[in-house]
This record gives structure tokens, C-alpha cells and sequence, in this order.
């Protein structure tokens, strides 16, 4: 409880994605690591302790980001840092760089991943709520091959996914979208989201994810500013709280700031 | 406010923005910390601490951790138990006190989440930490107590055996029949229940000690982060090893903050000291942040329930307070003296109020402990004033800078003797001349304006003031001491300065800087005082052998009592060099100046003797005086005849989106009076981060137990810290009121930034809410707060 220091572990750093799947196929109590900053504050606090970590780091061809027909492709090893900075994902999918810029602060933007980040599943992160809302899609590979997975088929539960044993984030497919808008209110010690509403704007019509409100981002749709709240309050039920902040309270700033993203998303369509 | 730094010359350097001499050092890395420390054969202790708020021990069964490879052995309660418990060095004055006091390892029982039961020692820090896990405690745990005012109710367990209805003291100031008759006569009466909620310190280095033990000596050397290195060695020796003082030498390297937590005497201290001799080799410890957070002290954490009574023209006439102090599970060091001497004490604010009481219940619960945090009772004080003041004046319908101007102590009534300082009297004060500059630099009418038409907008801004005294410079040691307000020894400050052969000077004191800049301090003063220029001059701090005995930094005393006794040996040395150097000139002592480092015959400046000269002419002592004796050197033990009182106006300009309920802090001017300003830099350093937590506590920090005791706000990913984002410009100026205290008319600045600010802040927010009818909402204010506020209040129109 009062530890600094991980219990001991072993330490793989393979070179091919195979050697990664196999390691973490084979032995139940390995786990990947990638940017680290979720995961070894854990293991220092000694709440996880895996007994062997297997360090995606040195795995080529992870970490870029590439045009893919309307959208683009980010690497699962894409620094957050990386992907608000970058050119490609400014002009096609602004929200996403923006989103990205406003994950913690500089240090752990050097180093956290996006597929780090969608792997593990804060309900305070801020890229599920943003894939969600943005269609995006998320590719993985494990011991039986290669698979997608719709982002709003992606998380699952409180630090759940559809990932299954052995399967590791390669990449994930983000949709060229104008009209869209991420807003959070930042837990002022963590600056996790306590609440973060994606919208995005198609057609004139508005489609939204809240985050930190439920647990796992939830989806919904909307006609208008106007009917926002509303509808937000409505899609969210089993509304999570803790000292900071209360359920009823998430609630309420959600359906508030589902009004600004949804305005602010318009005006960008 | 952008000061211009300047390069050090032999001239006078009081009052002027020297660079700190400290920084190259800490800017690149070279600073030596306690974590730094390596010692030949140095072992790791990590400390087995409690799950539970409140619990039995039954039995500790160490045989599995000691078997693990790494350990070199494990140790529990009972191995001490020739060791005293630790003293309380200041208990309530003139009351009872309740003591409940910590041992180095709690033996059968344990009354916060966090205490020790049991150590190990061993080859590294992980195997340390390893081992922790292999030890077998059979808990058996007890009713936790965590609620403040349900602590004292009947029927509620009891954590202490000798502290019936957990209350530690029962202290009261002032007079209650008078105040109790003022208010009933009173035409308006505001009462208001106020939270000064628990913070957590937080300085950027945690605690931790290292210790050697030579055997045939039976000397002890403790390394320690510690602000007051001789306190800790007497405390130590004579209280709980039972040893003479001389057989302890403790040091502190480059510290890294403490705002007060670094001021007691710990278990862990205590426990490291002891295992350096058990053990027979060098042991070190240093807290992880978690630990910090749990078993270092908290700060504030009171209930207060005020009563205000004045005239419908805005007189005060009365003031009650009567609070809850919670001291935790256990006592620190000093605990019982911060919400009595220096909280209750001073409620009179900047105001006269003829008719003042209060009361203090200091309380138990099974919480982490409480004692000094920056300000120490000064901020609990200036809030519960501010408050009421504001309250005052929202009932009244008056502009609150019109109220407080009105009750203002006015200039000429200084030194003004508010009745329940226990003989002591606020030195001097302007406090309309720092309030009306303050108002000109946020431009008030104009704001006004501003607020009004925003307000027509839908939009929320508002304005909040604090006009706050501190009482800092602790202290006139028969005031402070056990016969007066009962602290267990003295509060006067040593320094000693030397002047070398070859006319370099050294000067050691008993303040103990931990990030106040001292040695840059007290080099201006040395330096314009002999003559010298500064870089000849060093100040050598943080260790028992070879400075004098004082009792530390802290109470902002540091200039006020440290800085004036280095002044003192100062005029002392000049004397003894005018003397000299009047021998040196063969002239007759009343025809010889000593000026600017230099002793000439008055009128033929070109025969002067330079103090270089005079320092080599001391040392080598060939020709001196008569009865002179050899070297330039002088040791001042200087007692302070009375506290200083700095004093200004804060203000801070707000917006709350009503909707969300966030507050954003727009503007935030501090007029602040110090007396005189030895290094302008050093000061605006201190203002800026006394602000910053002060408005911390009153928007983004609190400390908070479950139900159980465990304290929930346990890492920085919960506490709120803010950062320098979150923060505008701070726009600080002074006005320089001197205090005929002390020589140099200093007053002191650590302190002040956070005892003003925070009810600056609440004061704002209230302002701007209300018109929506909303008069008080309790600290932080959260956004879901300020919204429940704002919904509250509509809710009931």
C-alpha cells in the first residue's frame, strides 16, 4: 500500500509482432506494456503485479501514421504527442489532435499511446469517448490472426475491451470528420475526464459519446442543439461518482456539455 | 510586478534584489538532498504501517520476512519499549491538556490509518519493500471515530484512554459574559457555521531520516529533513532516549520544502536513530508519497460556528467563535498550540471589536494528525473574519470594503492592544493605505460597472477582499514559553559571525532554511552591515555541530528574530572593529568611525583601516587593546519584546459559469505591508506561493476520510495541487509600514500570501452568486458545490 517499488517481474522486449502475441498467448500473467504511464504507477503501488511484462516498444512498423482512402491510420504505438501534432491527423480529423493534445500534460504525452490508451480502458481517458463518437475502428492481432472491432463495440466495461487473451492493439482507423468537437471538464488533480462529450455532426444531424459518466463511453443521437440535454440525460443511467464529483452532478455537466461540443461541432460542419 | 535583479556590490544591499546564491546549485542538479545521502554500508528501512483507522494489535509474526533474501532484520513495537512515547512540546496554555503522544512503533494499538508497527531493515530498498508484505499482523479492528462534531458527542467511542469525549483541551479567549450580553444587545446578528477544511501539505520533498551510531562513544548522527535540526536533537535526547543532549548531532542537507510538516519530531526519527545502534550499520529511510500523505502531518481542519453582532451602521460590537479543532488520531509535536495561541488569538483581525471570545475544543479522531501547516492558525483565523465581515456586510446591505474600512484599527491607535493577545500589542499598521492602493490597482468602481452590466448578460463576476494582520516573528520567549502560552521551551534566535584571517566571513545561526533563501538573506545584511562584499560572505546552516542552539525556521521568524539577531552581532562586530582599528590608527577610540567596512579618524577618511585589515589584525592578535581579545567574532541570542504584525488587502475578481458551476479566477491583486524588505525577489517569491495555496485550499484542494478512516485524497491523482496554469498573473505590490519591533523593521513574509487568500476567494464567489440570494458555500468550491449552491437557491425561490 505504501510501496514505491514494483514486486519483481520478468522482462521481454520483443522485435516482431508474432514474438509479442506468442509471449503474452502463452503465459496468463503477462501483460504488454507500451507508453507505461498507466501501468507502472500500478505495479509501483503493487495494485497490479504481473508477473511478466512484454515491451511492445521495439516492434516495427507500430507507430505510424498513414492516409487510408477518406481517413487516416494511427499506429497503436503513436505517441499522444505524435497524434496532436501531426499533419495528417490535423487535416483530416482535427478533434482527434485536439483530443490528444489535451491528455495529461507533456511528459505523458511523450510517452502514452493510443493503443495503450484504448487497450486499457480508463473510464476517465479521453480517446474511447472521441473513437466512439467518431466511428472510428480498431484493429487488433492475437494467436488467432487479425481482426476489427467498431469502436463502440470496443469497450466493454470499466477497464474492459473486447480484446481477447493474447491480443494486442496494432492500429486504429480514424474517418476523415469536419464537424466534430471534444469537450471536457478535467479532474483538476489528475486531469482525467470526469466528464468528456465527443460530437460529431454529419448531415446536419449529431451523433455524441460521453465519457466518464457511466464507466464506458456511452453513444447517442441527436436531431438538435436544443434537444441535446435532454437526450443526454436520458441515455445516461447508472451515473458513476466519487468525492469529486457526484453522479447526479456528471449527469447534469454532461447534458451541459454535450450543448457546447454539439454548438461548437455544428459550426465546424 | 517584473523586480530587476542586481549584481551584488560592497554598498548597502538591504532592500535590494540580490540573485539567491542558492540557486546555481539547485538549477543544476549538484544540491545535496537526503535522498542523495550515501553512507559505507547504508541499509533501507521500510515501516510496516497500518491498514485501519483504529485497531488492536494482537500479535506481529515477522519470521517470514526475515527469511527473505535482502533482510537484515525486522523489528516491531515491543523492541522500543525502552524508548519514551514522543513529547507534545506545546500544549493549550493555561488548560488542561489531554496528551496522547505516538512511539517510535505503535505497541498494542494504533488510532490512524498509516501509524508504524513495524520496521524492516534490509540490504535495498526493495527487498525493504518486499518484505513488508511477509509480515503477519493479527488486526483486531476498532469503532473508527472520523467525524469532527460526532467525535465529542456522548456515546461515541473513545480513542484515548485520559481523553473523555475525545477532546483533547477546552481553551478559551476573551470574555464570553460580555460578548454573550454585546451580542443580545446587538441590532444585527449574523451566525454562520463555516468548514476549514483538512489540507495536506504536500512539500515536493517528502520526509525522511538517516542515522550512524558509534558505539564507543554512544553518539548518534541524524540526518534529517528537518526545519529545526537542534529542536529535534534536544527533543530526541532528553525526552525520549534519555541520553545527554551532546551525544546526538543532527544535520539537515538541502531540504525541499516543508511549510511546517518538517517542524516535528516523528516516530520515524526516532525509529531510524534507534536502528542505526540495533543494527549497527548506517540505515536510512525516505517516505514514498503515499506515506507522506498519510503519516506526515495535515494542516487546518476546523468547524466553526461564528456569531457577528454590530450596529445597522456597520459597527461591529461582537464577535463569538466557538470551534472544533481536529488534532487526529494522535498528537505532533506542537498540535494543541496552533489552533489556541495562534488561531484563537487572533480573531480580532484588523478590526477593533470590543467584545471578543472564543473556543476551542481540540478534538481526537482516528485521522492523520494534524499540526502547523503554512500559517499555522493565522489562515483559520483571517478566514473566519473575512467571512464573518463579508457576512456582515451582505446582511447589511453595505459595501464590504466600506464595512471593513469602518472597523479598521486606525493608525494612530497603534501599538493596539486587541484584548485577547495575552499581553501582547499589534506593533504598527496602515491598513487603509494598503487597502486603497489595492483598490486603484483592481480599478473597484470600475469593476463594479463591469459586474453590473455582466450581470445583465446572465454572466456572474465577482469581487472578494481580504484584509487580513498576521502575528508572525515567534516570539517573546516568556510570552510563548510554558509560563505563558505554553510552549515547552523559548522562542529567541541565535547567530553567530566570524570574521576570518583573511577578512572572510562566516555566519551560522539556528534558522534553518528549507527553501526561504537565508543564506542570500543574511548575506545582504552581513555584508552591507561590515563592509564586505557579498561573495565573502557564508552562511552555514543545517547542523548541530557548528551552528548555535536556536529553535528553527517556521512563524515566519526567520527574519524577524533570525535575521535581527545576525544584525545584532553584526553592530557588535563593528564595534570591536572600530576599536581595533582605533589602535591600528593609534587615535583615541571617540575619534574613530567604523563606516562602509572601513574604521578611519573622523574627518581623514584616507587613514582608514580596512575590516580585512582588522580581521587579520584580531587573528594574529600581536598587538591588540588592552583586555581585547583576539578574533572578530560575536554570538547574539536574541529574544524578540513582542510578535510583529504584518498586514495588506487581497483581492480577487471572479467569474462563475453558473451552468457548470466552475469558478475562474480572473484577476489577482495583493497589496501586502512586510515591514522592511530585505530582498524584494525573495519576498515576491514567498507572496506568489502563499497565494497559490491559500487560494488552493478555497478552490481545488481537500484532504478527505471515508467512513473508515482511509483516507481517499491519498496520491496527487486525487489531491489537487494546482499548477501554475490554473493561476493568473499575480499583480503583488507592498507598502513598507516599518515595525519599531526590531532594528531593522522587519515584520516577515512567508506566511502572509497563504493567510490572505483564501477567503479572498470565497468572498468573490459569493459576491458574484449573489444575487441569486446564495451567502455562503463551504470550501473547495468545486464545481458540483457552486452548482448545488446555485441550484439550491433557485430551488427554493
Amino acid at each position: 500500500m505504501y510501496t514505491m517499488r514494483p514486486a519483481g517481474f520478468e522482462y521481454h522486449r520483443p522485435e516482431s509482432l508474432d514474438e509479442a502475441v506468442s509471449l503474452l498467448a502463452q503465459d496468463g500473467d503477462a501483460r504488454p506494456i507500451a507508453g507505461g504511464h498507466s501501468l507502472l504507477p500500478m505495479m509501483k503501488l503493487r495494485l497490479a503485479t504481473p508477473g511478466t511484462l512484454v515491451d511492445l516498444g521495439r516492434i516495427p512498423g507500430l507507430d505510424r501514421i498513414e492516409r487510408d482512402g477518406d481517413g487516416v491510420r494511427i499506429g497503436a504505438l503513436t505517441t499522444h504527442d505524435t497524434v496532436a501534432t501531426s499533419r495528417d491527423v490535423n487535416s483530416t480529423c482535427p478533434v482527434l489532435s485536439e483530443a490528444a493534445g489535451g491528455i495529461g500534460d507533456q511528459q505523458v504525452r511523450n510517452r502514452g499511446t493510443i493503443g495503450g490508451s484504448v487497450a486499457h480502458a480508463d473510464p476517465g481517458a479521453d480517446y474511447p469517448t472521441v473513437l466512439t463518437a467518431l466511428g472510428a475502428t480498431i484493429t487488433v492481432t492475437g494467436p488467432n490472426g487479425e481482426r476489427e472491432i467498431a469502436a463502440g463495440d470496443f469497450f466493454t466495461g470499466i477497464f474492459e475491451t473486447a480484446l481477447e487473451p493474447g491480443e494486442i492493439v496494432t492500429s486504429v482507423f480514424v474517418p476523415a470528420t469536419k464537424g466534430a468537437a471534444y469537450v471536457k471538464h478535467g479532474h483538476p488533480a489528475s486531469g482525467y475526464a470526469v466528464v468528456g462529450v465527443a460530437a460529431v455532426v454529419e448531415d446536419g444531424k449529431g451523433r455524441l459519446a460521453i465519457g466518464g459518466v457511466t464507466g464506458t463511453p456511452v453513444d447517442a443521437e441527436v436531431d438538435s442543439i436544443e434537444s441535446a440535454s435532454e437526450t443526454v440525460a436520458s441515455a445516461l443511467s447508472g451515473a458513476i461518482g466519487d468525492t469529486y464529483a457526484s453522479g447526479e452532478y456528471r449527469t447534469h455537466l454532461a447534458t451541459v456539455l454535450a450543448s457546447r461540443a454539439l454548438t461548437t461541432a455544428f459550426e465546424r460542419a | 510586478m517584473a523586480t530587476d535583479v542586481t549584481e551584488a556590490k560592497t554598498t548597502n544591499l538591504i532592500g535590494e534584489p540580490v540573485k539567491r546564491v542558492e540557486d546555481p546549485r539547485l538549477f543544476t542538479g549538484s544540491a545535496q538532498y537526503l535522498d542523495d545521502l550515501r553512507l559505507h554500508g547504508m541499509a533501507h528501512v521500510a515501516i510496516l504501517r497500518s491498514p485501519y483507522a483504529h485497531a488492536r494489535i494482537d500479535r506481529i509474526d515477522t519470521a517470514r520476512a526475515r527469511g527473505l533474501p535482502g533482510v537484515i532484520e525486522v523489528f516491531t513495537g515491543a523492541d522500543f519499549e525502552d524508548l519514551n512515547p514522543l513529547p507534545c512540546a506545546w500544549q493549550a496554555g493555561g488548560v488542561e491538556n489531554f496528551v496522547a503522544t505516538p512511539r517510535a512503533l505503535e505497541i498494542d494499538r494504533v488510532t490512524f490509518t498509516g501509524a508504524g508497527v513495524a520496521a524492516v531493515v534490509a540490504e535495498t530498498k526493495t527487498a525493504a519493500e518486499d518484505a513488508l508484505e511477509l509480515i503477519d499482523v493479527d488486526w483486531v479492528p476498532l469503532d473508527p471515530v472520523v467525524d469532527l462534531e460526532a467525535a465529542i458527542e456522548d456515546g461515541t467511542t473513545q480513542i484515548h484512554e485520559n481523553a473523555a469525549s475525545n477532546i483533547c483541551m477546552d481553551w478559551h479567549t476573551g470574555d464570553a459574559e460580555a460578548t454573550e450580553q454585546a451580542l443580545a444587545e446587538a441590532e444585527v446578528v449574523v451566525e454562520q457555521r463555516i468548514v476549514n477544511q483538512r489540507l495536506i501539505p504536500t512539500p515536493m520533498e517528502t520526509r525522511g531520516a538517516a542515522a550512524t551510531y558509534e558505539p564507543s562513544s554512544g553518539e548518534y548522527t541524524v540526518w534529517l529533513s528537518s526545519q529545526c535540526p537542534h529542536i529535534m536533537r534536544l527533543l530526541m535526547t532528553a525526552f525520549v532516549f534519555g541520553i545527554p543532549e551532546t551525544k546526538m548531532r543532527c544535520r539537515a542537507l538541502q531540504m525541499g520544502g516543508g511549510f511546517g510538516t518538517k517542524i516535528f519530531l516523528y516516530p520515524e526519527y526516532v525509529l531510524v536513530a534507534a536502528l542505526a545502534k540495533k543494527v549497527g550499520r548506517p540505515v536510512t529511510w525516505i517516505e514514498t508519497r503515499r506515506e507522506n500523505y498519510t503519516a506526515t502531518t495535515h494542516g487546518r481542519d476546523h468547524i466553526s460556528y461564528l456569531r457577528i453582532g454590530a450596529k445597522r451602521d456597520g459597527t461591529i460590537t461582537a464577535l463569538d467563535v466557538k470551534t472544533l479543532a481536529n488534532l487526529g488520531g494522535i498528537l505532533s509535536t506542537v498540535a494543541p498550540g496552533i489552533p489556541t495561541t495562534l488561531y484563537g488569538r487572533m480573531l480580532s483581525g484588523a478590526y477593533r471589536i470590543p467584545n471578543i471570545h472564543c473556543q476551542v475544543l481540540g478534538v481526537y479522531t482516528n485521522t492523520g494528525m494534524v499540526d502547523a501547516y503554512r500559517g499555522a492558525g493565522r489562515p483559520e483565523a483571517t478566514y473566519a473574519v473575512e467571512r464573518a465581515v463579508d457576512l456582515l456586510a451582505r446582511e447589511l446591505d453595505r459595501d464590504p470594503v466600506e464595512v471593513r474600512r469602518k472597523n479598521f484599527i486606525p493608525p494612530d491607535a497603534f501599538p493596539y492592544d486587541p484584548k485577547i493577545l495575552a499581553g501582547l500589542s499589534y506593533d504598527t499598521g496602515d491598513y487603509e493605505k494598503a487597502l486603497d492602493r489595492a483598490l486603484e490597482i483592481v480599478d473597484y468602481e470600475g469593476f463594479r460597472k463591469e459586474q453590473a452590466d455582466a450581470r445583465k448578460e446572465g454572466r456572474h463576476l465577482g469581487i472578494g477582499f481580504s484584509t487580513y494582520v498576521e502575528m508572525c516573528g515567534v516570539a517573546p520567549s516568556a510570552w510563548i514559553g510554558t509560563v505563558g502560552q505554553g510552549w515547552g521551551a523559548s522562542m529567541w534566535e541565535s547567530a553567530n559571525i566570524r570574521v576570518h584571517l583573511t577578512g572572510k566571513v562566516v555566519v551560522t545561526t539556528g534558522s534553518q532554511s528549507h527553501g526561504q533563501g537565508h543564506e542570500t538573506t543574511l548575506s545582504q545584511i552581513v555584508a552591507s552591515e561590515l563592509g564586505v562584499p557579498i561573495e565573502d560572505v557564508t552562511v552555514e546552516l543545517g547542523d548541530t555541530l557548528g551552528t548555535p542552539f536556536g529553535y528553527g525556521t517556521y512563524g515566519s521568524r526567520s527574519a524577524a528574530v533570525g535575521a535581527v539577531a545576525t544584525y545584532k552581532s553584526a553592530q557588535r562586530i563593528k564595534e570591536k572593529a572600530r576599536r581595533i582599528g582605533a589602535h591600528m590608527l593609534e587615535a583615541d577610540i571617540e575619534d574613530v568611525e567604523f563606516e562602509d567596512g572601513r574604521a578611519y579618524v573622523k574627518g581623514a577618511p584616507d587613514t582608514a583601516k580596512t575590516i580585512q585589515e582588522i580581521a587579520g589584525a584580531a587573528a594574529l592578535a600581536y598587538d591588540l587593546p588592552e583586555g581585547e581579545e583576539a578574533f572578530l567574532d560575536d554570538t547574539t541570542y536574541y529574544d524578540p519584546p513582542n510578535c510583529t504584525f504584518p498586514f495588506g488587502t487581497h483581492i480577487a475578481v471572479v467569474e462563475v459559469d453558473a451552468e457548470t458551476g466552475q469558478v475562474t479566477l480572473k484577476r489577482y491583486v495583493a497589496v501586502d505591508d512586510v515591514g522592511k524588505v530585505i530582498n524584494p525577489l525573495i519576498v515576491d517569491g514567498q507572496v506568489h506561493g502563499g497565494i497559490a495555496q491559500g487560494v488552493a485550499q478555497a478552490m481545488w484542494e481537500t484532504a478527505e476520510y471515508d467512513d473508515q478512516g482511509q483516507l481517499i485524497t491519498s496520491s496527487l491523482m486525487d489531491y489537487a495541487i494546482p499548477k501554475a496554469s490554473f493561476f493568473p498573473a499575480f499583480e503583488v505590490e507592498r507598502t513598507e509600514t516599518p515595525t519599531d519591533v526590531n532594528p531593522l523593521g522587519v515584520k516577515g513574509a512567508g506566511e502572509t500570501g497563504t493567510i490572505a487568500s483564501t477567503p479572498t476567494i470565497v468572498n468573490a464567489v459569493t459576491d458574484a452568486l449573489s444575487p441569486l440570494g446564495i451567502r455562503h458555500i463551504d470550501m473547495p468550491l468545486t464545481p458540483e458545490r457552486v452548482w448545488r449552491a446555485i441550484a439550491d437557491a433557485k430551488g427554493g425561490e
